[in-house]
């Protein structure tokens, strides 16, 4: 094995399927730790990994209370078995949480804290229904007044509308997302990272995302409501047109079918130091070779992938181009038409595999998701760098670059 | 004890009745405040007292709330010594403490408090209800409760922020203190902000009768199982509310106004604490609110400044008091029909006059209508609105002026036609018993007084009396004198307007007098911005922003762009080479040429469609102008707000250097009545004392030097800004000066 530089890498990386985060959803029945517990002893044991050179675990979850409350990282770690000295950490970076827990691992790996560490997540949304943790950010006047805070969907139909993407251009581009998905099971693209959920008697329960519809079309698509007319409405569009006046009035196109699933799922990717593979007698896979989170304008709040990209591609002198495969996590069309749009990237080299208005988005776990599916992606097509990036609450986003050993 | 008396019945029920010596409405003092500390202290302390009951000894209601100048002036005038930065806001925190403190020690006294609330009850008045543990409200025609503080740049601060939500759930008693919505019996009932509504004179007896049978001496927050109707901030349900709420009030407010904000952080953090907790953060906010320049410029203005001159502050002194009981209008049309109707609404026989007996017939007609609709709406009586319509006689007979107090000629804009109709009604006017005391009015808008006055008699007897359309709801009058107006016309034509109860401002001669004159700049700003290819959503949305009830391109449709353009090109052949033409006046000609007229044949800057629903931008506005600026950071934002509020100021400080008017009251409350600028100012000279003559100065010169001569500072801003004048403290009456 040639002499590894110093640096994080990644050594191997794990997902639950995604399933449909309702009561009548194939997840519903497991809870957040068992997820959590699943991944972990699936890293485990797959890799024969002793478990007391992991010397962190950091989980994202979004809404951590009731089963997910009290650093569920920690708790995830005993129950999967692993060493008592490896720890465990919760954090929140809303819907970029995995991919900064990996980004967070990383950092302990190349600093020196940890040889290894875990970075991943975990959100069971049909369990722990989304913003019930609350939060000042939208309910204490004194955050949601000067941020102008709007909800999600309606700075999403902000985007569309002040760039200028139609119903249809939001629909078609939804649409698609569920023909790569489909088509990524069918090749089995996704084969290599997931891990089928195992019900109470060891009995597989869930071994494919739940939320895909292949043969969704532009007719189905057309037919739904907009899922944030009415809020707009009510208050939340003049909230927006007091901080972007130049639009007349907010046009709504999105709805169920073009924005984000709601599923219940987990993730971990298992980092470590070049040291590491001499420990362990791991192969890594990629490397780590940059990270950036940023903050931007918190109203019209999703249009912050861009600006990380921009930043990280920069502080590691490459350009857009240089990217062979980019993952953008599908919160809403218009965030991902918006980004294309703003680097100029074309479609084909965007979420080649599908996304998660096909596939969904547990908000906690999606980052790290997201990150095995296009490393898998840059082995089976032999391509060397990616980037990952996610929009995220408050203005915020978060990337990471990763490139093929 | 001076504000209440006290009575002990055989019952033990202590009975304490609010009277304010020497007050036609009881407000509370300092003194009334310790008056009742002293009944709080008398029934925990005394075995005797089995419970109070506070009732009202005035017939005019029960309590008005706090005397604001008694009860604030030291709290706003509180001046920081550098010493001892922190020391004025604690003195203020005690003062505006007192009155939570006083509350809570009535409603822990450890005896049932009924409150008998026999008129209405606003503001502190019903404050001091919340703190009662029962409350019977009777249910006369002029009894109301509610927290109007908002109105005036306030928030409730006597407990209301904290009771009301704890009595009736966060999202009505958020929406009832945001709007400062007043409750009617049978509404405050409904919405459970009082326990029981009874017959008027039956109020002490039911709150006796409870005292008696329920009596409870502990607020349903200090239970040990109350919880909050709806949740608090953090209840999954709660936490909408307050989602929604911040939204709401963004969308109301466009984050203009302090109190608004306040009251809601107040609500928020007060729910998640403890009573007596929630009562002192209550109270910092409150402080806090008092400090900001909106707050005082509005206390000011709406309730200062519209008391003095709703009871004819302006008037010229030493002239005795008329009561004008007859009024002829000339001219029939909406105007002279509008004032057909305010006049008799007041008790004033109208002679209603036109051409022909048909056009006189039709503004009776127009009357009715209004009444018809008051009646429908369950405002007035038919009875009453049968006498207001026999008042007002339709004649096209001049004969019949003889013997008005008054005459209003309200006909077409037309020179020629006003001095023929002057004086052929003046012949009228000036025979008969009232020739020595009547005056002549003239309603109009555009042409100057001093002009038509030529075709007068009496000169001296001749005044503008400009009022705004509709006449039925602006509550502003302009009353232009010119230098041959005697101030005896000047107090009858007051005495009129006081008497129609719409706010009378003095104003002297000059083209579009103050109002119109302050107003159009508004609209010609908005033109400029179109032609410079700032888009139009831009344009209208931060004209919004300003605190203008429309922007500037919706402004004008609403007026009719047809009008505009006639006055434009009147007001060019009027002012022959000193005009200055406004760019952008071409394309609203071409758009009129065009037969797009504005709103009211649903074409203009916006297509209104036919069916109703929200009118849009016509898309052929980016042919006359191309759209070069799309979009607007906040920096830039601010500047066209500064642009479209600024134009107007800087008119209306030209005004007090010409004359045209002259007292900063008048200004204020003439520019909210007249054309509703931004409220939150208090006004359009309290914008400029609130920036400071010597910034707003140098604003404007920034804006000059970018924009245009327009914007230059006249003589009189740059003597304020070196001397530190602000416009009240150098033209403001001595009562004025208060705030």
């Amino acid at each position: 094995m040639p002499d590894l530089a110093p640096g994080a890498y990644i050594y191997d990386a794990v997902r639950t399927p995604r399933g449909k985060g309702k009561k009548d959803g194939k997840l519903h029945e497991v809870t957040a730790l068992e997820l959590s517990r699943q991944v972990l002893k699936g890293l485990k044991d797959r890799n024969n990994l002793d478990t007391s050179l992991v010397d962190d675990v950091v989980f994202g979850c979004v809404t951590p209370v009731g089963e997910q409350g009290g650093d569920i990282a920690r708790a995830a770690v005993l129950a999967a078995g692993y060493a008592q000295t490896t720890g465990g950490v919760q954090i929140n970076r809303f819907c970029a949480s995995g991919l900064e827990a990996i980004n967070m691992a990383a950092a302990k790996v190349i600093s020196g804290e940890a040889e290894m560490a875990i970075g991943g997540g975990v959100e069971s949304m049909s369990r722990i229904p989304m913003g019930s943790d609350g939060g000042a950010w939208a309910i204490d006047v004194n955050a949601a007044f000067p941020s102008y805070f709007v909800p999600q969907g309606v700075s999403a139909d902000t985007i569309a509308t002040k760039w200028g993407f139609s119903r249809d251009d939001v629909d078609a581009y939804a649409v698609e997302s569920h023909k790569r998905s489909a088509q990524s099971w069918a090749d089995q693209r996704f084969a290599k990272s997931v891990l089928a959920v195992k019900d109470q008697m060891g009995v597989t329960l869930l071994d494919r995302d739940e939320t895909i519809r292949p043969n969704t079309d532009m007719q189905t698509l057309g037919g739904l409501n907009p899922s944030f007319a009415m809020m707009g409405e009510m208050a939340f569009d003049a909230v927006i047109n007091q901080r972007y006046p130049e639009l007349e009035r907010i046009n709504h196109v999105h709805t169920p079918g073009n924005s984000s699933a709601i599923v219940d799922g987990s993730a971990a990717v298992l980092i470590g130091s070049a040291g590491s593979a001499a420990k362990t007698g791991l192969k890594p896979r990629a490397r780590i070779k940059g990270m950036a989170s940023i903050g931007s304008e918190p109203s019209i709040m999703l249009t912050g992938p861009s600006y990380v990209t921009e930043k990280l591609l920069k502080r590691l002198g490459m350009s857009v181009s240089d990217i062979d495969l980019y993952e953008l996590n599908e919160a809403f069309a218009s965030v991902v038409l918006r980004y294309m749009q703003t680097l100029d990237i074309p479609h084909d080299k965007i979420n080649v595999c599908g996304g998660a208005i096909a596939m969904g988005h547990p908000l906690g776990a999606t980052g790290a998701m997201i990150l095995g599916t296009v490393l898998d992606e840059l082995e089976r097509t032999g391509k060397q760098t990616a980037l990952v990036t996610l929009c995220v609450g408050g203005g915020m986003a978060t990337a990471t670059v990763i490139e093929r050993i | 004890m001076e504000n209440f008396k006290t009575e002990l019945d055989a019952d033990g029920i202590l009975l304490a009745t609010f009277d304010v010596p020497g007050k036609s409405m009881n407000t509370f003092t300092k003194s009334a405040l310790a008056d009742l500390s002293a009944i709080a202290e008398r029934a925990k302390t005394d075995v005797e007292v089995k419970g109070v009951v506070i009732t009202s000894g005035k017939t005019t209601g029960f309590c008005a709330g706090a005397d604001l100048e008694e009860m604030l002036g030291g709290a706003w005038e509180a001046k920081s010594d550098p010493n001892d930065p922190e020391g004025a806001l604690k003195a203020g925190f005690t003062a505006a403490f007192e009155m939570n403190r006083v509350y809570r020690q009535l409603e822990t006294c450890g005896k049932p408090v009924a409150v008998a609330i026999n008129g209405l009850a606003l503001g502190g008045g019903l404050e001091l209800s919340l703190a009662c543990h029962y409350r019977v409200l009777n249910d006369g025609p002029k009894t109301q409760v509610g927290l109007p503080e908002i109105k005036i740049g306030l928030f409730p601060g006597g407990g209301g922020s904290q009771r009301l939500p704890r009595l009736i759930g966060a999202q009505a008693a958020l929406m009832a203190m945001s709007e400062g919505k007043s409750f009617k019996p049978k509404e405050a009932l409904q919405a459970g902000i009082v326990h029981e509504v009874v017959p008027v004179g039956q109020e002490v007896e039911a709150a006796k009768t409870w005292i008696k049978t329920k009596g409870d001496a502990v607020a349903l927050w200090d239970k040990k199982d109350y919880k909050i109707p709806g949740g608090g901030p953090y209840h999954p349900a709660g936490s909408q509310v307050f989602i929604m709420g911040n939204a709401l009030l963004r969308k109301q407010s466009y984050g203009n106004y302090p109190a608004v904000v306040n009251l809601m952080r107040a609500v928020y953090e007060g729910l998640q604490l403890p009573f007596d907790t929630a009562i002192r953060v209550e109270s910092r906010y409150f402080v806090n609110t008092l400090q900001t320049p909106q707050a005082k410029a509005m206390i000011r203005t709406f309730f200062f400044n519209m008391q003095a001159l709703g009871k004819g502050g302006g008037r010229p002194a030493g002239q005795p008091k008329t009561d004008p009981q007859q009024v002829a209008v000339l001219g029939a049309g909406m105007m002279g029909a509008g004032i057909a109707y305010v006049s008799a609404l007041a008790g004033i026989r109208v002679i209603l006059i036109d051409r022909d007996q048909a056009a006189a017939d039709k503004g009776k007609a127009h009357c009715e209508g209004l009444i018809k609709k008051a009646v429908s709406r369950g405002k007035m009586t038919p009875e009453k609105g049968q006498g207001i319509l026999d008042l007002i006689v339709p004649t096209p007979d001049y004969g019949q002026i003889t013997g008005s107090d008054l005459v209003i000629e309200a006909v077409f804009e037309n020179a020629e036609l006003k001095a023929t109709v002057t004086k052929d009604a003046e012949a009228k006017l000036y025979a008969g018993d009232k020739a020595d005391t009547a005056i002549f009015g003239s309603n109009t808008s555009t042409i100057p007084i001093s002009l038509l006055g030529k075709a007068s008699g009496k000169p001296e007897n001749f005044i503008g009396i400009h009022f705004f359309s509709p006449v039925d709801k602006m509550l502003l009058v302009e009353i232009i004198t010119t230098d041959k107006t005697s101030d005896a016309t000047l107090a009858k034509a007051m005495d009129y307007v006081l008497k129609i109860k719409k706010t009378p401002i003095v104003v002297n001669d000059s083209r579009f007098f103050f109002a119109n004159r302050c107003f159009i700049p508004f609209t010609a700003e908005g033109l400029h911005l179109w032609s410079e290819g700032y888009a139009p959503a831009l344009i209208d949305n931060v004209g919004r922003m300003t605190g203008m009830p429309r922007g500037p391109l919706e402004m004008m449709d609403d007026v009719a762009l047809d009008l505009l353009v006639k006055i434009t090109s009147e007001t060019a052949k009027a002012m022959g080479d000193a005009y200055v033409p406004i760019p952008g006046e071409k394309e609203v000609a071409d758009m009129v040429a065009d037969g797009r007229l504005g709103r009211k044949n649903g074409k203009g800057f916006y297509d209104y469609p036919e069916a109703g629903g929200n009118k849009s931008l016509w898309s052929g506005l980016s042919d006359k102008f191309t759209v070069t600026t799309a979009e607007a950071e906040p920096e830039l934002v601010e500047e066209i707000k500064k642009r479209l509020l600024y134009i107007q100021a800087v008119t209306a400080a030209r005004c007090f250097e010409e004359g045209v008017i002259t007292d900063p009251r008048e200004a204020d409350v003439g520019s909210i009545l007249g054309w509703g600028f931004a409220p939150w100012s208090g006004g359009i000279v309290s914008l400029i004392d609130a920036i400071g003559a010597a910034k707003f100065v140098e604003e404007l010169d920034a804006l000059a030097a970018k924009h245009g001569d327009r914007f230059t500072p006249p003589q009189l801003l740059r003597d304020m800004a070196t001397k530190g004048e602000t416009f009240y403290g150098r033209f403001g009456k001595k009562e004025a000066k208060a705030a």
